[in-house]
């Protein structure tokens, strides 16, 4: 199984090695030539206006789409669940626009406001996912056919839709593979109904 | 007795403030001065600001005593942009640092581009919700500050000369005790600590990750695209741009090439693209005209 992480900025690294050690092989993509060959990508945590922008310029928003049309799963984390909602709040910034959802930045408030706590995810066995929360995003709302698989307080933290996966923590911040893992048998294509 | 499992909510936690270090990595964080020059920053794709009253160049030119911005003008700039925004304090200043977690700022830089306000001792890090990052030429300063609490480091370079030499030699000198560590055999890392003035643990970890324990960034000095992609290429996780962005000829276009070329810092074709036409970069001060009195890095050890 070939995973890439989008190496534009952020915390590419802590992506990598979770892929790796979920088993994948994992391949940086900077451009659009990056994704041949590849059945999932991460989008990771990061700076979703830095992203966004530098995505648009070198043509990734349009490779993106088109790959994840031909079937590519997609993970977005923090930043990058930013990028795949059609909806930000009170922004015009570059998106994907992949997932029906309506998020809002920074809705926890400022550094001193992130946070981990433990949260319980639908479909992962064991013990509550360790949830990293920083300058985290809020998911408010989600459309038609999204699912949403956690919740922290009340508040939309883990969505999927079909084989498109998005978070508002940072699972590669632990130690934990669980979700890195689900997502590259989501990729597999073993459990992508919906 | 029985006790309910109880849900905590844990802020301020070493993890959390060395993760939004880890969400900068790739990229450019500069100094602003107002609102505009913050929106400027953001629209080029900067990760965070840096909020302050004067950039490091002109507060070499101005000489006095430098401190903390006025809180008007970090408020003003934490309002205008939507990416993190760092504050600088003076060294051992911990009330200032206590202003700038008061007003919310992102992250703290513990910095020797402001008058140091003790001559002997850091700030008690570990005591603050917010992380902080401090400047450092090798790795047992680096060791001492994260010691202290620091969740972030730079190499300090020079700032506010548009000369790169010295953010080389210091990234430089990291690299090389960075191996060092990692080659050494265990027997010898109570040595090589009591050398460096490192704590063994954090030795220990540097040995055990081939690296510096917490992300660090490259300071003091990048003044073009290609100063910035050479401090990626010689493995900085992302750069600080002080007076190399607004001091500039052109500041929108400095920033935003600035930006591509920390990106795409293994390749040659951005980076010549980016450079192009740029104007004049920021004026730059040789090392030798520094008087021992000037040379902000040698402010703290």
């Amino acid at each position: 199984m070939r995973a890439g992480v989008l190496d534009i900025q952020g915390d590419v690294a802590e992506h990598a090695r979770a892929l790796g050690e979920a088993g994948a092989e994992v391949v940086r993509v900077k451009r659009p030539r990056d994704l041949e060959g590849l059945q999932g990508l991460v989008i990771p945590g990061g700076e979703s206006t830095t992203i966004g922008l530098l995505m648009e310029e070198y043509g990734l928003m349009e490779a993106v789409r088109r790959r994840v049309a031909e079937g590519m799963a997609v993970f977005g984390t923090c930043a990058g669940a930013i990028l795949l909602a059609t909806d930000i709040v009170g922004s015009d910034q570059p998106r994907l626009g992949l997932l029906d959802m309506r998020v809002r930045r920074n809705a926890y408030g400022r550094q001193r406001e992130s946070f981990e706590e433990e949260i319980a995810v639908a479909g992962i066995e064991g013990p509550p996912v360790r949830g990293v929360f920083i300058r985290a995003p809020v998911i408010e709302s989600v459309g038609p056919g999204v699912e949403v698989l956690a919740r922290h307080r009340g508040a939309i933290a883990l969505v999927r839709k079909g084989r498109i996966l998005a978070g508002t923590f940072h699972p590669e911040l632990t130690g934990d593979r669980r979700l890195h893992a689900h997502f590259l048998a989501l990729a597999a294509g073993g459990d992508a109904a919906g | 007795m029985a006790t309910k499992p109880e849900v905590v909510e844990e802020r301020g936690t070493w993890r959390v403030k060395k993760g939004l270090a880890e969400m900068l990595k790739g990229g450019v964080i500069m100094d602003v001065t107002t609102p505009e020059q913050a929106r400027i920053a953001e629209e080029a794709g900067a990760c965070a600001v840096m909020a302050l009253e004067r950039v490091p160049a002109d507060i070499r030119a101005a000489g006095g005593v430098a401190r903390m911005a006025d809180p008007a003008v970090v408020v003003r700039i934490m309002e205008a942009v939507t990416i993190p925004v760092m504050a600088k304090c003076r060294i051992g200043h911990f009330v200032e640092a206590q202003v700038l977690e008061a007003l919310g700022v992102d992250y703290i830089d513990e910095s020797e581009v402001l008058t140091p306000a003790d001559d002997q001792f850091h700030i008690d890090k570990h005591r603050f919700t917010v992380p902080f990052v401090c400047g450092a030429r090798d790795l047992g300063e680096a060791l001492r500050r994260i010691a202290e609490g620091a969740a972030m480091i730079r190499t300090k370079g020079e700032p506010g000369t548009g000369n790169v030499v010295e953010a080389v030699r210091h990234l430089r000198r990291m690299n090389e005790e960075i191996r060092r560590v990692v080659q050494a055999p265990d027997e010898e890392l109570v040595r090589i600590a009591k050398e460096m003035g490192a704590p063994v643990e954090l030795l220990r970890e540097t040995k055990r990750l081939g690296r510096l324990p917490v992300v660090n960034f490259s300071a003091g000095g990048i003044a073009t695209p290609a100063d910035a992609a050479l401090m990626m290429q010689l493995g900085a996780d992302g750069v600080f741009v002080g007076s190399g962005v607004f001091k500039s000829a052109n500041p929108a276009a400095y920033a935003r090439a600035i930006v591509r070329a920390t990106t795409h810092f293994d390749d040659p074709d951005v980076i010549a693209e980016v450079s192009r036409d740029l104007g004049q970069a920021m004026p730059g001060l040789e090392m030798a005209t520094l008087a021992p009195k000037d040379r902000m890095q040698d402010r703290s050890e």
